[in-house]
């Protein structure tokens, strides 16, 4: 804890004047009187401590990362040098247009690049994250019905297997979110879709491959159904990185789509964030896409704000999102260019295709074996729980120990005891052959020694923890009165 | 190939395992007639030095002015230290910290982050982070209206003080949910909440009322008697702050009797650079008994089973990814790296540091604003007290004379004439702590050469461009 290193009195002073200017304007009832409770440590202690808590991480630097649905693919050095540079980083967003030209250049090219590979007419860059995509997009939805007087519609449907942040959006939206079954065979349940259809539709959410890592194949079907009924369909861009210039959503007939930069256009994840998660429309959404975008009038790149575009449904956040991210998204599709493209669904999907394979192999069993996978696949250790009594969890613990962050575990919810794996396309084959031998090993911990993969981890820097008691006993920051200066 | 690793070989003894004879074969699940063309329209691929030109000829163009703009984005120092460890990738390329037991760095690190925005901001619990500080806002509003239970109206008192963006922003967000913004004037005098369009409102239902310390003007507002009247007529105070001037300021935590209810705000002054906007950080803290309303994630220090201390994202169940259509928010992916710099330059500056950065960006403001004002028709608007930024007049239209001065490699301030026609010729300026005296005189020389060229008054001042 960085507290621990503080003592009173000392800092950091190579970074501050000595002196201390006046503050004698602002009345004194507004005045702090007592110094904030920031450590006091030096500048040395400072980046000890912050290195030292960097190696507590797993990261796609130092491990393989098949985390199922977050595309955690190389992320390319050059993205992050080039949009550092000092131009880029002083840039003040509100900068007027002569001193951004070349920041607007990229943000422009970016947008027509994201238009050709999902086959959308518009695109806005300016969501923060999926889920705000989603918001941008189901509001969207909403505007376009709203403005046709079509005010009746009141549910958004959503497959039971999607992400949570797609109900979450549609209440956010002021929608009611219904759910879809998903069929045995990994597709949605095309019945309980007509069942659901009506007046009150206002569109459907649908991630393609699914989050069960399968192609929806009746796609054309379904968004003849959702358009019959008057609703619009909306496309969750978690799982663009397997079909990047295979098949695109435009294509595939939806109306609205989110992609996020941070998977497919390989920007980092940075321990929780930032991500991008620009928003695509067809013609008949484009007036209400989210402000501020980015034009080109012949000469010049220009703002299309609030004025230009008064039926939007407005600005997300105070500027132009996250624009570093977008830099990096730009760089990298530069780099990886149209062939590139193509390359990313295949290896991917290779990828994925092979490590399914040889898990199968080695006595693995696949959620959905009668289906080719996308980029990811879902492995269901139901058998392992009921016959060793060693569960999904137990299993991606002992993973850590191996050097391997774990896939994701328990989603979709609909499959039991399931790890949905996404190797990603900057894998080698020697490292998938790695993986095998992995949890290989560790089916066969679980049959002769299994208290050895229950208890695991035993080679992190804490062993399981206690989530109930960081629930109960809520323990969410540092006491100030802990902070007490040994003499 | 890019990125991607493998070789002829590589790819045919993959192929013979899946027991295919292409690569295009696992695509045959997707109907034949929906497969796109190769995408003509996009770019072919460039090495990395191309790529690098491109961007460092684009990154030149901007210029990098000289900039005394602030409205919401600051340009400060940043030790070198922040963005060198914050980009190891141990932090740079780790995701969300699912698996606790190997992400202990991210974790202690989001949790020393929420210890230091609760010292800073004076309230009991902190989340680690939203998207910048206008969608925070927004995330207050509709924290406040479930919070509120007193308040059934779903209104919510937001100042014409509090900054344009944010009020067009938190609108977008909330509108679609029933929620009302109400907009309340300012004093035309001090640049402060008009308390007595507040006194029109007391008695009335509303959910909470938006207090902005400083306010978009620069200016501070009464803040212990805005948190009293609120509480006093039952609704929250939200409170939107610059964490800079926290260092320096009375803490939220402690504005009237019982302090504000909800702090958020935006980050940036923290260690994130310009950056045309973004990515920039939310930060919001609350009070100990609105916790479980908060929205984002939350980490918690627990024990291993060892009784080992450790750390862990808790209170889940009020997140998308439990509750689904009952979470308390959509948020998912938040602002991780932007926090983890955040929370380096923290511990780097100290408390102590901080105020000297805060104390430095005021008076900087305060010498730039006598220097301007001591040109022919330039004052400042308001005798509020104020926090490093100012309303300024000119005498000739605020956007000419912005033009005028960015041609000169200026940028001279934000333009108030959009948001604020009734102030007519006025810009907001700030001196933050990386301008020198000469950047000062630079700016007061530039726009007198300005106002005399285009005010239709006699002057001594040749201009020489």
């Amino acid at each position: 804890m960085i507290y621990e290193h503080s003592r009173t009195g000392r800092r950091a002073t190579a970074q501050t004047n000595p002196e201390m200017a006046e503050l004698s304007d602002i009345p004194d009832a507004l005045l702090r009187k007592r110094p904030a409770g920031l450590p006091e440590v030096s500048e040395m202690q400072a980046v000890r401590h912050y290195t030292r808590l960097s190696q507590k991480n797993f990261s796609i630097d130092t491990h393989f990362y098949p985390l199922g649905s977050c595309t955690m693919k190389y992320n390319p050095r050059a993205c992050n040098s080039l949009a550092s540079l000092p131009g880029f980083l002083s840039r003040h967003p509100l900068a007027p247009d002569t001193h951004s030209q070349g920041f607007m250049a990229c943000m422009y090219d970016l947008q027509e690049i994201l238009k050709h590979v999902t086959g959308m007419h518009d695109v806005s860059l300016s969501p923060a994250a999926g889920a705000q995509g989603e918001f941008a997009g189901v509001a969207m939805i909403r505007a376009y019905h709203d403005a046709r007087g079509d005010t009746a519609r009141s549910e958004i449907l959503v497959p039971d297997a999607a992400h949570g942040t797609n109900p979450a959006s549609a209440v956010m939206c002021g929608y009611k979110a219904r759910e879809i079954p998903t069929g045995r065979d990994g597709d949605i349940d095309l019945d309980a879709l007509k069942q659901a259809l009506g007046p009150q539709t206002a569109g459907i959410m649908l991630t393609n491959p699914s989050t069960v890592g399968v192609f929806e194949r009746r796609i054309k079907e379904i968004a003849g159904l959702v358009h019959e009924a008057g609703g619009l369909l909306y496309y969750d861009g978690a799982n663009l990185n397997a079909i990047l210039g295979k098949v695109r959503p435009g294509d595939m007939g939806f109306d609205v789509i989110h992609m996020n930069l941070h998977k497919t256009f390989s920007t980092p994840h940075g321990g929780g964030g930032p991500g991008a998660g620009p928003v695509g429309v067809s013609q008949r959404l484009a007036p209400y896409l989210p402000v501020p975008m980015v034009d080109y009038d012949g000469t010049d790149y220009v703002w299309l704000t609030e004025k230009e575009r008064p039926d939007s449904i407005g600005r997300l956040s105070a500027f132009a999102g996250n624009a570093g991210v977008l830099l990096r998204a730009y760089v990298y599709a530069r780099l990886l260019g149209r062939d590139g493209m193509h390359r990313v669904a295949e290896f991917s999907s290779l990828n994925a295709n092979y490590l399914l394979k040889r898990l199968m192999e080695v006595g693995f069993d696949a959620a959905y074996p009668e289906r080719r996978a996308s980029h990811e696949f879902i492995l269901t250790l139901k058998k392992q729980a009921k016959e060793l009594g060693v569960n999904t969890m137990d299993f991606a613990k002992r993973m850590l120990d191996y050097g391997v962050h774990a896939p994701t575990t328990y989603f979709p919810l609909l499959v039991p005891e399931c790890l949905l794996v996404e190797p990603t396309e900057t894998e080698a084959k020697e490292d998938l052959d790695g993986f095998v031998e992995i949890m290989r090993t560790i089916k066969q911990e679980a049959e002769t020694q299994p208290d050895l993969v229950k208890q695991a981890p035993h080679t992190m820097p804490v062993r399981r923890l206690d989530d109930v008691r960081a629930a109960r006993e809520l323990d969410l920051a540092w006491k100030n009165d802990r902070n007490a200066q040994p003499e | 190939m890019p990125f991607i690793p493998h070789t002829e070989d590589d790819i045919q003894e993959m192929l013979a395992v899946i027991g295919v004879d292409s690569i295009d074969t696992l695509f045959d699940e997707i109907p034949d007639e929906l497969r796109c063309d190769e995408l003509k329209a996009v770019p072919a691929g460039m090495p990395e030095m191309e790529v690098s030109r491109l961007m460092q000829t684009r990154a030149r163009e901007d210029g990098q002015p000289l900039c005394f703009l602030g409205a919401g984005a600051y340009d400060h120092h940043i030790p070198a230290a922040v963005w060198q460890l914050t980009t190891r990738g141990e932090f740079y390329t780790a995701y969300t910290p699912y698996q606790a037991e190997a992400s202990q760095g991210t974790l202690q690190l989001l949790y020393e982050y929420q210890s230091m925005m609760t010292a800073l901001t004076g309230m009991d619990v902190s989340n680690a982070s939203l998207y910048d500080g206008a969608s925070a806002l927004a995330e207050a509003v509709l924290m406040a209206v479930r919070a509120n239970r007193k308040s059934k109206s779903g209104r919510i008192l937001v100042p014409r003080t509090l900054h344009p963006l944010y009020r067009r922003v938190t609108h977008s967000i909330v509108r679609n949910q029933g929620i009302e913004l109400v907009e309340v004037g300012y004093d035309s005098k001090t640049g402060q909440i008009d308390t007595s369009v507040l006194e029109q409102y007391t008695g009335e239902d509303f959910a909470a009322l938006v207090i902005p310390q400083p306010n978009f003007f620069g200016v501070l507002e009464n803040v212990d008697e805005l948190t009293e009247w609120a509480h006093t007529n039952d609704m929250l105070a939200i409170a939107v702050v610059n964490p800079l001037a926290m260092s320096i300021l009375k803490p939220a935590g402690e504005w009237g009797e019982n302090g504000a209810d909800i702090c958020c705000g935006e980050g940036q002054p923290m260690g994130a650079p310009l950056a045309s906007g973004g990515p920039y950080f939310g930060f919001l803290c609350c009070r100990q008994k609105l916790v479980r309303q908060m929205p984002g994630r939350i980490i918690g220090k627990t024990v291993d089973l060892d009784g080992k201390p450790g750390y862990a994202l808790t209170l889940q169940a009020r997140e998308q990814h439990i509750r689904r259509s009952k979470a308390t928010s959509n948020i998912c992916t938040n602002q991780g790296l932007m926090v983890t710099a955040a929370t380096i330059h923290m511990a780097i500056m100290g408390g102590e540091g901080l105020q000297h950065m805060a104390a430095a960006c005021h008076g900087n403001t305060e010498k730039l604003s006598q220097a301007l004002c001591s040109l022919p028709q330039v004052e400042s608007v308001f005798d509020g007290p104020f926090f490093h930024e100012r309303v300024l007049k000119l005498p000739l239209a605020a956007k000419d004379a912005l033009k005028a001065l960015a041609a000169h490699n200026v940028l001279g301030g934000f333009d108030l004439s959009d948001d604020y026609p009734e102030l007519e010729n006025a810009i907001l300026v700030c001196a933050t702590e990386m301008r020198g005296e000469e950047d000062l005189e630079q700016y007061r020389s530039k726009l007198e050469r300005v106002i005399a060229a285009q005010v239709q008054t006699p002057c001594q001042l040749k201009p020489d461009w």
